[in-house]
């Protein structure tokens, strides 16, 4: 016998196997998922949940394609939330502490209550990046916000208001673009590439005949 | 987390780890490798493929289940739908939010274009967000496009069209620098060198990498900056056909509101399919490491729109999926887990097979050793072969794996198991489709005037089989191209009257060939309601 457990979906009880995700046994259950739905392995952030478990006080949060079902759990998806985007080009913002202060000027009213890094699913310190973020300190703020995906559920425990995930982008964006070493062998070969220096010798190999290609291609030597 | 059995079985794994460190397994022979995918790979199974009856490639094999929803009517077929309340009326219409179509609306949108997205679920619930291992370019000295091309040429069997593979190699290098002055943080050395590592059939070490969240942050980047350009995304919804005029040309969309079920009618002067993957067709009933929306929708409108498919019958089967446990059944494992050292191991803790073979032949060599030779380890949902990670701290030090690929490590830590101490099991999952919609060099479908595709929805640019990190490296490529070709094709269109004729035409063909498959297509989304996951 299949072991199952009682899960409350907005409330209202289902009995499903005890080795599902709560995705799963949304669909066990019958829900045609069409929101809260994207990746189903925990990279998109469209699944973004909130429970509790009877008779337990502390609300929890997660992701339903990640999470396992448990007996009790009182679960409501959360697949959209009001976060704020602001919009700006790339090419006229600049690194500069400022520009936090112009785009997300919330973040500085953070009352430090932690409630986004314990309500975050991918364990990030949440807190400490948008702390990074209001000194300036871009590269650190990417850094720790690495792994966001974007899910939403620091936002709507926030009670400054603040949209962490799209802090984190424009940090991490910022960091790409402007902070990090410029690749050299990269700008090199770009140009060579423009400047034609590969094109007769890809010409060449398009052409050889097929059995020449397999030839070339079973001894080629290979970067140890 | 592991039963008594595996704990077993790992105790042989970690028996021979240490002799097995640092010397490599012997890689195949080419007859070999031919020998081993014929009896072993499911691309080589007749019964998981029918016969395609209709349309442009009749006659064709293709995939069982890829085969009916071509056989199938369309959805709209008697809905009546008036195409003279136009809803949308642009430019260039992309239809699909993964990568291909983001990078394509940015170019359009830069092109001078008026551009609109439309997408099935949000933008980025795509493909292109899951991909972890990374993306090839040859941008090193040792290294060169035409290399990449012997690599991915001779790695898809001989069967990529050169003019697409040479568009896909020479611009490769031209793509990492987009991506990089977009924002998109590349791993890299504190000399700005990029660290690339190798991948499965490749000659040199070019694969990009964003740690294991490589096609995350590409994706997060694209979408952040589609945002600011304010191109429109109208999300949660479905193109479910394509609208020609009486010229034959491609003039726009049926769109289909997958919330309240409403259709809109969607004008453009070109149109991108963009629509990604078919993973969530299972064929074969194998499990996938696919988003929710990888149903072949854009397959199926092209084709019943006209256009030709290409390499329809080949599939790629990623050989390492989370075998165990039930929870990730068919998750990838990233063959970066592979790059930085991690090698296939039976149950008797030998190292069966080089660990970085192609892909198709990996798959084909775990499904043996679990089938044939009787060597898998046995899980609820099958069997699957070790992947011995501990190995990977081993050569290059503690701390590796949280850096390198943290989101592996994340996945099984969820279910009480810790890559660095102990192996992790694989059983291969279906994952990529190497055929598509046949383009020309330009990314226009040869038939269908002003009709581009790009992204896993093409077929031909990989042949009959992809190497890891060249489909990241097409949907930037190709995505970017066919955004810049339909912003410059939509100056000079001019529509006629639009119709949806096609759909009738095809119904009575199918109804000439006798069949009645009893569902309509495209598929949109999977049904899982009621049923176990897969
Ligand atoms: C788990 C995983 C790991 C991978 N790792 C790598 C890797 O390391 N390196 C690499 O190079 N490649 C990798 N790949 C492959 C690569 O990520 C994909 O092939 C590629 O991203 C596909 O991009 P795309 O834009 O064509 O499609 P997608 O990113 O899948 O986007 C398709 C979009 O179209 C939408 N859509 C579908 N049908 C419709 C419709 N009818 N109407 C409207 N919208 C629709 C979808 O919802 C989605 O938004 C990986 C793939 C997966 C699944
Ligand atoms: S930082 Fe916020 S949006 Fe990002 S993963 Fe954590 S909770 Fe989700
Ligand atoms: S939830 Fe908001 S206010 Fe609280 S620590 Fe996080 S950012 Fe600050
Ligand atoms: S569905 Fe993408 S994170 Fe859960």
């Amino acid at each position: 016998m299949q072991e199952m457990a009682n899960v409350f979906f907005y409330g209202k009880k289902y009995s499903v196997p005890a080795d599902l995700t709560i995705m799963a046994a949304m669909e066990y259950s019958g829900y045609r998922l069409v929101r809260g739905c994207g990746c189903r392995h925990g990279f998109c952030g469209a699944c973004a949940t909130i429970y509790r478990i009877k008779g337990q006080n502390e609300l929890k949060t997660c992701l339903a394609c990640q999470t396992q079902v448990q007996d009790g759990m009182y679960i409501a998806t959360l697949p959209f939330f009001p976060a704020d985007k602001r919009n700006y080009d790339m090419e006229e913002i600049s690194p500069k502490q400022r520009v936090m202060m112009d785009l997300y000027p919330e973040i500085y009213s953070c009352i430090g209550c932690n409630a986004c890094t314990k309500g975050c699913p991918q364990s990030l310190n949440v807190m400490q990046y948008i702390a990074y973020a209001q000194r300036g300190d871009f590269e650190k703020c990417a850094e720790e916000s690495f792994d966001c995906i974007g899910c939403g559920i620091c936002t709507s425990r926030c009670p400054a208001g603040i949209s962490h995930p799209m802090v984190g982008t424009l940090a991490r964006r910022l960091t790409g673009k402007y902070i990090a070493p410029k690749s050299e062998h990269l700008k090199n070969r770009v140009e060579e590439i423009h400047s034609g220096a590969f094109d007769e010798l890809i010409e060449q190999i398009m052409e050889k005949p097929i059995t020449e290609m397999k030839e070339l291609y079973n001894n080629r030597d290979i970067e140890k | 987390m592991y039963t008594a059995e595996m704990l077993e079985s790992i105790k042989k794994v970690e028996a021979t780890r240490a002799q097995r460190l640092g010397v490599e397994p012997r890689r195949m022979t080419a007859e070999e490798k031919e020998e081993l995918l014929k009896k072993f790979h499911p691309d080589y199974r007749e019964d998981g493929f029918q016969e395609i009856k209709v349309g442009p490639n009749k006659g064709e094999k293709a995939p069982f289940e890829l085969g009916t929803l071509l056989h199938s009517n369309s959805r709209i077929l008697n809905v009546p739908i008036d195409l003279n309340k136009v809803d949308y009326d642009v430019d260039v219409l992309v239809i699909g939010g993964g990568g291909a179509g983001s990078s394509a609306a940015i170019e359009a949108h830069a092109a001078g274009a008026n551009v609109m997205m439309v997408t099935k679920l949000r933008i980025g619930d795509a493909n292109t967000m899951m991909a972890e291992g990374g993306i090839q370019a040859a941008d090193k000295e040792n290294d060169s496009p035409q290399r990449h091309y012997l690599d991915a040429f001779g790695g898809g069997h001989f069967a990529a069209r050169p003019e697409l593979l040479r568009r896909l190699v020479m611009e490769a290098p031209d793509a990492i620098q987009w991506l990089n002055d977009l924002g998109v943080m590349f791993d890299k050395d504190k000399d700005g060198r990029m660290i690339t590592t190798h991948g499965g059939g490749t000659s040199r070490k070019r694969m990009h990498a964003c740690k294991d969240y490589s096609g995350a942050e590409i994706m997060r980047v694209l979408r952040d900056e589609v945002w600011n350009r304010q191109i429109p995304v109208v999300d949660f919804t479905a193109a479910v056909e394509l609208i020609k005029d009486d010229r034959g040309q491609a003039a726009g969309a049926v769109l289909q509101n997958m919330e309240t079920g409403e259709y809109k009618v969607a004008r453009a002067k070109t149109v991108i399919i963009a629509t990604g993957g078919a993973g969530r067709l299972h064929y074969q009933n194998f499990p996938t490491s696919n988003h929710y929306g990888a149903t072949a929708d854009g397959l199926v409108m092209g084709y019943r729109a006209g256009a030709p498919l290409l390499y329809q019958d080949t599939i790629q089967y990623h050989p390492t999926g989370a075998a165990y446990p039930a929870q990730i059944f068919g998750a990838l494992v990233t063959e970066k887990v592979r790059s930085v050292g991690a090698m296939l191991i039976n149950v008797d803790g030998e190292a069966f097979m080089h660990p970085l073979e192609t892909r198709d032949v990996a798959a084909a060599s775990i499904i043996r050793e679990c089938t044939e030779r009787g060597k898998g380890i046995k899980t609820p949902m099958g069997y699957g072969v070790w992947l011995d990670t501990p190995l990977i701290e081993m050569l290059h030090g503690e701390g590796t794996i949280e850096k390198r690929i943290p989101a592996m490590l994340r996945m099984f830590l969820n279910y009480g198991i810790d890559m660095r101490k102990q192996p992790i099991l694989v059983y291969p999952t279906l994952h990529y489709q190497n055929g598509g919609l046949e383009i020309g060099g330009d990314g226009f479908t040869k038939v269908i005037p002003n009709l581009l595709v790009a992204g896993e929805a093409v077929g031909g640019i990989h042949g009959r089989n992809r190497l890891m990190g060249n489909s990241l490296l097409d949907i930037i490529v190709f995505g970017r191209n066919a955004g810049k070709a339909a912003a410059a094709r939509s100056k000079e269109i001019e529509l006629g009257v639009m119709n949806l004729d096609h759909l009738q035409k095809y119904a009575e063909e199918l109804e000439n060939a006798g069949l009645h498959t009893g569902s309509v297509s495209p598929m949109l989304l999977p049904n899982y309601t009621f049923s176990m996951p897969r």
